[in-house]
Order: structure tokens, then C-alpha cells, then sequence
């Protein structure tokens, strides 16, 4: 079944749309890093900016590299990372081993 | 490797061993007369695959900060190996990284982490985007009421969104900086809205209907025809909310009525 939303419907929602925008005040980054460690952001509400301000990306700086490319085997390399403190709806945490 | 004057054979021989360290250094390659230069590409062939390292740590730092430092650079060398670039510019490289590690064997434990490398990826891509100024919220007021629901939007060139069945979102946001990282539920579905309004790169959660909303406009859909499909795909779309949110994200650029 097709779904049909009236004019007076969207028209509601319009003017119930601008009235938020002209009233949301942007909030500032403490407040937007608390939401978020809290877990409360509030959908579409809170901006999470991208960090690394400065990256344009790779290949904007002109360097040379003295860094020797070792082979090594993925499954070798302890766990270094972040991976451990995410979890899984099933109760495991991440794992960086094969399955 | 890369299409460069692929006529020239000795061009293809010089590219096919600079990704691949078992191969021999190419008989093309030589030192000053009657010398052999084993050495001399060896060394341009490490500055080749360590560059190309470098990007991707570049373009995935919360993965990167996620796997450590190890884990990365080993995975991301088998993806080099996979995959040499296919294009001049090297802000280009990594497209194919984040399908890379969805299939890559021992990053299986972490199923989320291709829709974080996803996101990260969704950032660069609205980073370089052509700048535009965002439709305004008087645009959207002055539009007629009846006329409301053929109102189409042109996407902002900097407008991505990613859908993740897991909280890529909530990890991206945790691994873009240096601070600590609590425990995170990884199994909450999260999508998510990534806008360049101004000069700075902002990176959204979207509420329930709100992808389907937004890639429905984005794909040329009218503002009636996406509103009908996010409530039918999420009966608890909040539509005001979405139109709201739409406008403060900078998500599209202009608006235009079509045939009455």
C-alpha cells in the first residue's frame, strides 16, 4: 500500500521544522563531548566533528621515508589497540584472531 | 599497478614488482653501464609500499587506533598487495580498503570495523568535496504549503551517509582523538550522516527513517515521495525532525519545485 502524506501534514511538519532550527542553539564542545561519553546524544542533534583538524589527507606533504616495510603476519600482533573495550550484542569483546 | 602508458612494456614490468616483494628486480632496471641495481629498487620499492601504508593510516586513523599500530600496517600491506592504486592522485587511494576489511581473515572479530573504516573514508570524501552554501531555512519558508510535497533538493557535494547494523557511529566518534575509550555496545544499528556545511567536517547520528528520508531526497525523490517511504519503512519517522535536522546539517543545497 502506498503511502500518502498530506499537504496539511507536511506543511506541519515544516513550520514545526523551522521553529526548531531557529531555536537550537548550536551547543558547545564540552557540552556536545559529555552527551557523547554519556551515551545521550539526542539524534541528528549533537555534532560530532571530525578530529585531526588539520588532515587534507594523504600526499600533502612532500616525505621521504627511511621506514623499512618488515613482513610480518597480521595474526602474530598483540592486541595494541581499542578493540578490546567494544563488545559484541553476544558478550564478546572484539578480537583481532581469527573465528 | 597504475595505467601509466600501458603501451610501454618496460613501464608494466617496472609497476608489477613494486607492490609484490617476491618478484625480481625487473632486467629493465639498471645501474650505470653494465651494473645491475638490486638495491636501488629495492629501495624505491619500500618507499612505494610504506607510502602507500602511510595513506591509509592517514585516511583510517581510528581504525588504525582501534587494530594498533601492528595490526594495521601488516593489514593494510595485504591490501596493498591486493589492490595498488589505480589513480595519480594519492587522497584517492583506499576506496576499496573499507570491503577489504570485511573479508580480511583476521579481522573477523571485529565485523564493525568496515563500517567505521566506511565512515572514515565518507569524512576525506566531504573533507575534499566542493565547497556550497547550504539551502537556508527561509528557502524552505517561502516555499508554498500545497506545494510542499513536490519540493526536490540538489545534495550538497560534501553529503555522505553511511548505514552500519552495528554502532559504527558511536566507535568512529570514540577513536577520532586520544581519549580514553569507554566500553561501547557495538551491537546497536547506527546510521550516519556526514555534512562539510562550512569548512569543518561534521559527522551525525541520524534517527529511525532518517537514512531512508535522506537517500530518498538525495536520489531526486520529492519531499512528499521521501516522507511516505521513511514512514513506511520506520512508522515512527518523526518527519518534522528529519526536516529540521536537514537544514541544521547542511545536507542539501537548493530547492525546486517541479511541474504544478
Amino acid at each position: 500500500m502506498k503511502t500518502i502524506v498530506s499537504s496539511l501534514i507536511l506543511a506541519s511538519a515544516v513550520t514545526t521544522a523551522l521553529a526548531t532550527v531557529a531555536a537550537a542553539n548550536p551547543l558547545t564542545k564540552a557540552e556536545a563531548d559529555a552527551a557523547v561519553a554519556a551515551h545521550k546524544e539526542k539524534c541528528f542533534g549533537v555534532a560530532l566533528k571530525g578530529q585531526n583538524d588539520c588532515a587534507a589527507g594523504p600526499g600533502t606533504t612532500c616525505q621521504g621515508t627511511s621506514t623499512v616495510d618488515f613482513q610480518g603476519n597480521a595474526w602474530k600482533f598483540v592486541q595494541g589497540g581499542t578493540c578490546t573495550s567494544i563488545q559484541l550484542p553476544n558478550g564478546k569483546t572484539g578480537s583481532l584472531k581469527p573465528v | 599497478m597504475l595505467p601509466l602508458e600501458p603501451e610501454i612494456p618496460s613501464y608494466a614490468a617496472f609497476a608489477a614488482a613494486l607492490v609484490d616483494a617476491t618478484r625480481a628486480t625487473p632486467p629493465i632496471v639498471t645501474g650505470p653501464p653494465g651494473k645491475g641495481a638490486v638495491k636501488r629498487y629495492n629501495v624505491y620499492r619500500n618507499n612505494v609500499t610504506v607510502s602507500l601504508v602511510n595513506a591509509l593510516a592517514a585516511v583510517y586513523p581510528a581504525v588504525q587506533r582501534i587494530t594498533g599500530d601492528e595490526f594495521f600496517r601488516a593489514m593494510a600491506r595485504f591490501h596493498i598487495r591486493a589492490t595498488p592504486p589505480s589513480s595519480r592522485l594519492l587522497f584517492e587511494y583506499g576506496r576499496d580498503f573499507p570491503a577489504f576489511i570485511e573479508t580480511y581473515e583476521y579481522a573477523r572479530g571485529l565485523p564493525w570495523l568496515a563500517d567505521v573504516a566506511r565512515i572514515e573514508r565518507a569524512w576525506l570524501d566531504a573533507y575534499h568535496a566542493a565547497d556550497a552554501e547550504p539551502l537556508s531555512a527561509a528557502s524552505l519558508a517561502a516555499t508554498p504549503p500545497e506545494r510542499l510535497a513536490d519540493a526536490v533538493f540538489t545534495a550538497h557535494p560534501a553529503t555522505r551517509i553511511v548505514r552500519s547494523r552495528f554502532s559504527a557511529v558511536t566507535i568512529f566518534a570514540a577513536n577520532r582523538n586520544e581519549a580514553p575509550v569507554g566500553q561501547i555496545d557495538a551491537g546497536t544499528p547506527e546510521d550516519g550522516l556526514i555534512t562539510r556545511p562550512d569548512a569543518e567536517v561534521i559527522v551525525r547520528h541520524l534517527p529511525e527513517g532518517g537514512a531512508v528520508f535522506l537517500e530518498s531526497l538525495i536520489s531526486g525523490q520529492s519531499l512528499g515521495e521521501a516522507a511516505a517511504l521513511a514512514l513506511r519503512c520506520s512508522p515512527s519517522f518523526d518527519l518534522a525532525a528529519g526536516i529540521a535536522g536537514m537544514i541544521q546539517a547542511g545536507a542539501f543545497t537548493t530547492l525546486s519545485l517541479g511541474a504544478a
